[in-house]
């Protein structure tokens, strides 16, 4: 039976928050037990896609994540192989995605950790993010769609999964191979077996529930269905109080762990990333889920988002924590965002003439 | 009764299809789905918007029964 509905969502959300809080206990950075955007940021790092020396780990979560989604999927024919929903556009908009989340600095899933932590910044991306959902949800409603995806073999539906546990055994075997950053956030980790362990689980609960954090804003947008929003309410209100009794809560804007308060780039980098996952379907943390059950569309989306990430610090777009965004972070948050409206608008005007 | 053929379409476009199609078929209609999370999301809808839903296996996917 699956976990469905309010009950299960608010039960999910609730360990997602535990473990974010344990996961910073034992040694990842403050308000980051998890952030997919950073996470996948800090592995391109480490796989020496990007050289940025605070930001390279493989992180061991994400690599969870995809496996704990595809082993339970597996195990309760969830399983689901399929692609061929415009790979190439979900590859562009995963990776404005990254961008525009590196340039906030954090995921969805981040952004509510740090609101658990009393950083303001994220209620500001908050606003950024809903906004950029709502601009999807009126997209959506007049007909955008990426398109029909059709049955793959369980060859193509495996392939993603697969690699992420190569890349795993190749990290435990030979990890001289990768880059580790010997300072910043890409230095503070938790143990490796932790960090798996807490992907698996989070990997499993989300894979059975579908929680999403843009999805329960849209739901409520498009149409006034508060379920998914459960799990994200949940998540919040759990990292509070795990934060209140591990005495890493500090309301305000100054001086919160991995942030800055460019309040404008924080809400615009939200923007895209709201936007983006509306148009994918999912936000990040979905998008691994998605790829774990099978999907190719999102196991190109998380591609684009790992090559994003690699652009984003490669060409400082990505953001300084305490500075904000630079020049080029600034230009590529509002071309992304450019660019996301015109995919959207052109697909949504084409498919408009197409049902007459 | 009016078919609607969601297949391949991920979550939450069978939903936004559904809602568009019960505005010109007020007594009901069949929406084809093969996505798990829209098999339980269009059923949940239609009765949300004061429907009577049933949900049968056919082929690889669903067939949604909403009426009225």
């Amino acid at each position: 039976m699956r976990i469905s509905g309010k009950i299960g969502l608010a039960i999910c959300g609730a360990i997602i928050g535990i473990i974010s809080v344990a996961l910073v206990a034992f040694g990842n950075p403050l308000n980051m037990g998890f952030c997919i955007a950073c996470f996948i940021r800090d592995i391109a790092g480490g796989m020496h896609l990007h050289t940025a020396p605070i930001v390279e780990y493989i992180r061991p979560e994400i690599i969870g994540i995809i496996l704990g989604s595809f082993l339970i999927s597996v195990a309760r024919k969830d399983f689901n192989p399929r692609g061929g929903s415009s790979p190439v556009l979900r590859f562009i908009i995963g990776f404005v995605v990254m961008v525009g989340a590196l340039v906030f600095l954090g995921c969805p899933l981040r952004m509510v950790l740090r609101l658990g932590g009393g950083d303001l910044n994220a209620l500001v991306g908050l606003l950024g993010f809903a906004c950029g959902i709502a601009i999807g949800c009126f997209f959506l409603s007049q007909g955008f769609s990426l398109g029909r995806s059709y049955k793959a073999t369980r060859l193509e539906g495996t392939a993603f999964p697969f690699m992420t546990i190569l890349l795993f055994v190749v990290f435990m075997a030979a990890p001289s191979l990768f880059l580790f950053s010997e300072s910043g956030p890409g230095s503070m980790h938790a143990p490796v077996a932790i960090s798996l362990l807490a992907g698996l689980i989070v990997g499993i609960i989300v894979e059975r529930t579908r929680l999403c954090m843009a999805g329960g804003i849209r739901d409520i947008i498009l149409i006034r269905d508060f379920t998914l929003i459960s799990g994200f309410a949940a998540i919040f209100v759990f990292t509070l109080i795990g934060n209140l009794i591990t005495g890493n809560f500090h309301l305000g804007f100054a001086d919160q762990p991995v942030s800055h308060s460019a309040h404008l780039w924080n809400f615009l980098g939200m923007v895209a990333v709201g936007l983006g996952s509306v148009m994918l379907g999912g936000c990040p943390l979905r998008q691994l889920i998605l790829a774990g059950e099978g999907s190719g569309d999102s196991a190109i989306a998380v591609l684009g988002m790992l090559v994003g990430a690699a652009f984003a610090h490669n060409f400082s777009l990505a953001s300084s924590a305490g500075v904000g965004p630079g020049i080029g972070g600034k230009i590529a948050t509002v071309v992304g965002i450019l660019l996301l409206l015109a995919i959207s608008s052109i697909i949504t005007m084409r498919n408009r003439r197409a049902d007459g | 009764m009016v078919e609607i053929d969601c297949r391949g379409l991920s979550c939450p476009e069978p939903v936004i299809r559904t809602k568009k199609a019960l505005k010109d078929n007020a007594d009901g209609l069949d929406v084809i789905v093969d996505d798990r999370a829209a098999r339980e999301n269009v059923p949940r809808y239609a009765e949300a918007a004061g429907f009577k839903a049933s949900v049968q296996e056919e082929g690889d996917g669903w067939r949604v029964k909403i009426r009225k």
